[in-house]
């Protein structure tokens, strides 16, 4: 970017982001969700957008570790949070077990939502390595139009075994 | 009958004949009618149309590294037909599914393999191209083989084949099919090459693992929405908040204009666009426009007028005095009720729904240098979708290269809808702006522009004997099907058949019958909807059944067992459902954590048999249900596996509509903008699902929309058994529950 675009009216300023370990400098305003920065800026589009007001999950990644709804995180609330997002998931060692129990099971069908789907159970299973049903449940809310729900909890509860 | 299953392809007179429709018949056109209109006129083999599923070599690429790409005529949404087309072809190719690499092919009447036509959907996919695509594979293998008898200077009859190589057992030399294809496609191909002995199937009927479930499972998948072109601008919409109405005035163009990253600002028929250097800027300057928009018609059921509404377009149905046209007649009706020891009567209604597919619609246009077209976008009929984009840009159908990415979900979805789709609003922007345009729905703009499932109405009468038999059923349906909207110039009758699918051609030997269809017309844009006419109509038929059971004194389940006795598949369905459940019982009976009750439904969808029971309880005032369990025959079957996904998968489908769904609109414009306000099945409300494949051997039916029909009754079977009270309006949340 030229120097002399930053004196224009309403273009942000540069914003700094540590995502799946590497450092990016995004041009967007501060309150543009992190979701299209992630799918349009930076070109991860394997994190999706459903419905934008954090009901669906399809956006799911993780800042620092705890899952979050991308769609509903403004690009100045990240600072220096780390980002993990579906393109990374297998780096880590539950989400390459919450992979291959996807992959076993055969979960997806569309599979749109399951990005967020595997995001929300890495999550899970990094903070919680044993989840009862309930946990399960719990933490489980993203929506699936296909209605894989039971295939999702028994691949939560494989990759957990 | 459905009419698209009529074995012989419409004619072409018939074709013609529904004026209104003649954008979409172009594309449907028999082949040869089509390139020779696109092409002009042409000499020998150019003019000759191909057999469509004959070509190899415009189904499949074989690589040297010994993967293949096939080009399928279906669109993978979920469904695993990419995976089942690869058992199919592979099975007779003798190459292991594993290998294939399967993308939907381009326009081309090559495709046009589903009796005549090419579509996804109507859960026709698998069973109309079984034997075309097997016979497809086992004339590549036979090219193969011939190739390399060339090669090896042996005979045919001395080569064999095994996971993509041509073998030579005599001289134990081996070609493989990788090294041979260039030379096997220049072939003339033997149009009689005998089929595989399906008792020697390595890969059809066997849980062959799905080809795109890693890629799905680790975000590599490509969607119409993660596509991307060199150069393109990002568009958002904001939809006039009525259909058929237009804007008239921006009141802060400039001040829009001069927003983050806008590029232009424009006015679309029914809605206001603009174009930014991200979707987000964009979005934010489509909102942000203060638009004046026409007032449209005044009133009437016509137009989506400003007082209309779902509950007065439902009064519009049920007062219609329009006595309609016969859709089935049996025997002597007037004469049973006159006889009837008992007549049993009751009203059943079901709301608009949205597909709310979790992929929010998009569309990639991009005009080339020498004026052609380019076209990404979720769809399920690539070669209608051509036609409308030819019609929109002003172009010729060949033209016009539409590509097909897997969708995020369909179930009716991806039809043309007219305003209903985002493409032509891409192409429009990317005419008026001289650049790729890359048009994306907010959720909320999805939800005001998806085509509904058309609300609807039936009035049942049934006449009982001393006995408790149903002697007759009488049903009259009122309000209109996506056929009749969509493919009307395709009906032999005034009746739709998807508009009375579910109601006629039943099972049950009741001996008088008349069922009349009356088509009132809805002001909104309708759709195909996950099963269609059976999403609603077995809910009612199935309900009124137990209705009759009761009022005759009998038990559902073996009212119907008495009804079928001369069907043994139907019966077989039964016994195996109860047997699934541990046996029939109705209720209510004490469980864990309260009272259960469970309700018996059948449908006979697409080609497909089921019967389902359903274990209902009463939580909150809300029916929770804890069980599905699911007999399905679709005759034969090619992936276990997938059969048992997709039954489940439409079983919860199904029943998040009895449940929780409906589009309202009130003063002309829909109630629901997203998930918050159009709720859906979500985890904690879905049940556990049995389900067995029982394959009969009858002719094979559909897998797709099948498994969802026999849910919505069987659930509202299970409340009437636990509450008492028979819910005849969907959905079942509009009810506030008590079990008894």
């Amino acid at each position: 970017m030229a120097l002399g675009d930053c004196l224009l009216p309403g273009i942000a300023d540069m914003v700094s982001l540590t995502i799946n370990g590497r450092h990016y400098s995004v041009d967007a305003e501060p309150d543009t969700p992190l979701l299209f920065v992630l799918r349009d800026t930076l070109g991860l589009t394997g994190t999706k957008y459903g419905c934008g007001i954090a009901q669906c999950g399809a956006c799911t990644v993780h800042l620092n570790g705890q899952a979050m709804r991308s769609c509903q995180v403004p690009l100045d609330s990240v600072g220096t949070q780390a980002i993990t997002t579906i393109e990374a998931v297998e780096q880590d060692d539950v989400g390459r077990k919450v992979v291959e129990a996807w992959v076993a099971l055969q979960v997806p069908q569309c599979g749109y939502c399951q990005s967020g789907q595997v995001m929300a159970a890495t999550a899970l299973l990094k903070q919680t390595s044993q989840p009862t049903d309930k946990e399960i449940a719990d933490a489980m809310t993203n929506l699936c139009r296909c209605g894989t729900y039971n295939a999702i909890a028994a691949a939560v509860r494989q990759a957990a075994a | 009958m459905h009419p698209l299953l009529r074995p012989a392809v419409p004619s072409r007179r018939r074709f013609l004949a529904g004026a209104g429709g003649a954008l979409v018949l172009s594309a449907l056109l028999p082949a040869r009618t089509v390139r020779a209109e696109a092409q002009g006129p042409a000499e020998g083999a150019g003019l000759l149309a191909p057999k469509p599923g004959t070509r190899v070599a415009a189904f499949l690429e074989i690589h040297p590294d010994g993967t293949i790409k096939l080009l399928s005529p279906f669109v993978e949404g979920g469904q695993g037909i990419a995976t089942g087309m690869a058992q199919i072809v592979g099975e007779e190719l003798d190459v292991p599914p594993s290998r294939f690499v399967v993308e939907c092919a381009p326009p081309g009447p090559d495709y046009a393999v589903v009796n005549g036509i090419r579509m996804t959907g109507g859960s026709f996919s698998t069973r109309s191209s079984y034997e075309t695509m097997r016979r497809l594979g086992a004339t590549a293998r036979d090219l193969m083989i011939h190739a390399a008898a060339a090669k090896l200077k042996v005979q045919d009859g001395e080569l064999t084949t095994r996971d993509g190589v041509v073998l030579h057992a005599a001289t134990n030399r081996s070609l493989a099919y990788g090294d041979l294809a260039a030379d096997a496609l220049k072939l003339k191909p033997n149009e009689s090459v005998p089929l595989r002995d399906p008792a020697t199937f390595r890969y059809i009927r066997q849980p062959i693992p799905r080809l795109d479930v890693r890629d799905k499972s680790t975000g590599r998948a490509i969607y119409a929405i993660d596509h991307k072109v060199e150069g393109m601008l990002y568009a958002a919409v904001q939809h006039a908040p009525r259909l058929g109405t237009e804007p008239t005035s921006l009141a802060n163009e400039a001040e829009v204009k001069a927003m983050p990253g806008v590029h232009s600002v424009h006015r679309l028929p029914g809605a206001v666009a603009v174009a930014a250097n991200s979707w987000w800027r964009a979005r934010k300057a489509v909102e942000a426009l203060k638009v004046e928009w026409s007032a449209g018609k005044p009133s009437g059921i016509d137009t989506v007028a400003a007082d209309f509404s779902s509950e007065g377009m439902l009064a519009a149905l049920k007062t219609s005095t329009d006595p309609g046209h016969v859709a089935e007649e049996q025997g002597d009706v007037a004469a049973a009720f006159a006889k009837a020891a008992k007549v049993v009567e009751a009203d059943y209604e079901a709301p608009y729904l949205a597909h709310a597919q979790l992929e929010p619609p998009s569309a990639i246009a991009r005009f080339a240098a020498d004026g052609t077209l380019d076209v990404w976008l979720p769809n399920q009929m690539p070669e209608v979708f051509q036609a409308v984009s030819a019609k929109v840009a002003g172009l010729q159908p060949a033209q016009i290269r539409i590509h097909s990415p897997m969708l995020g979900g369909f179930f009716g979805r991806h039809f043309t809808y007219e305003a209903g789709n985002p493409f032509p609003q891409a192409i429009l922007l990317a005419k008026a702006t001289g650049r790729a345009v890359k048009l994306l729905w907010s959720r909320e703009e999805e939800f005001a522009r998806d085509a509904v499932r058309p609300l609807s109405f039936s009035r049942f009468r049934a006449a009982l004997d001393t006995a408790g038999q149903p002697t007759a059923i009488e049903v009259r349906t009122v309000g209109e099907g996506p056929i009749g909207r969509y493919f009307s110039m395709m009906m032999q009758t005034p009746v739709d058949p998807s508009a009375v699918e579910g109601i006629v051609e039943k099972p049950y030997a009741v001996p008088n019958r008349r069922m009349t269809f009356t088509k009132v017309a809805h002001p909104v844009n309708i759709a195909f909807w996950r099963s269609v006419g059976h999403s609603m109509n077995d809910a009612f038929y199935e309900s009124f059944l137990d209705e009759v059971a009761q009022a005759g004194g009998h038990d559902p389940f073996a009212l119907r067992m008495a009804l079928l006795q001369d069907s043994a598949r139907h019966r077989t369905l039964l016994s195996t459902v109860a047997e699934m459940s541990g046996g029939w019982q109705r209720g209510p009976y004490r469980a864990e954590g309260g009272m259960r009750a469970r309700g018996i439904a059948m449908a006979s969808p697409f080609g497909s048999e089921t019967a389902t029971v359903a274990e209902v309880s009463v939580e909150g005032g809300e029916a929770r249900v804890h069980n599905l369990w699911i007999a399905f025959d679709p005759g034969s079957i090619v992936n276990p596996a997938i059969v048992k996904a997709q039954v489940e998968s439409a079983a919860a489908l199904g029943l998040s509509s009895v449940l929780f769904e409906q589009i309202v609109y009130r003063d002309g414009v829909r109630q629901s903008q997203n998930y918050d306000t159009y709720p859906i099945l979500r985890r904690e409300h879905m049940p556990a699902v049995h389900v067995r494949i029982v394959e009969s051997g009858a002719p094979m039916g559909g897998v797709g929309e099948p498994g969802l029909p026999g849910v919505p009754p069987a659930v509202l079977n299970a409340i009437a058994a636990l509450t008492g009270r028979r819910i005849r309006a969907l959905p079942v949340a509009n009810s506030k529950l008590s079990a008894v």
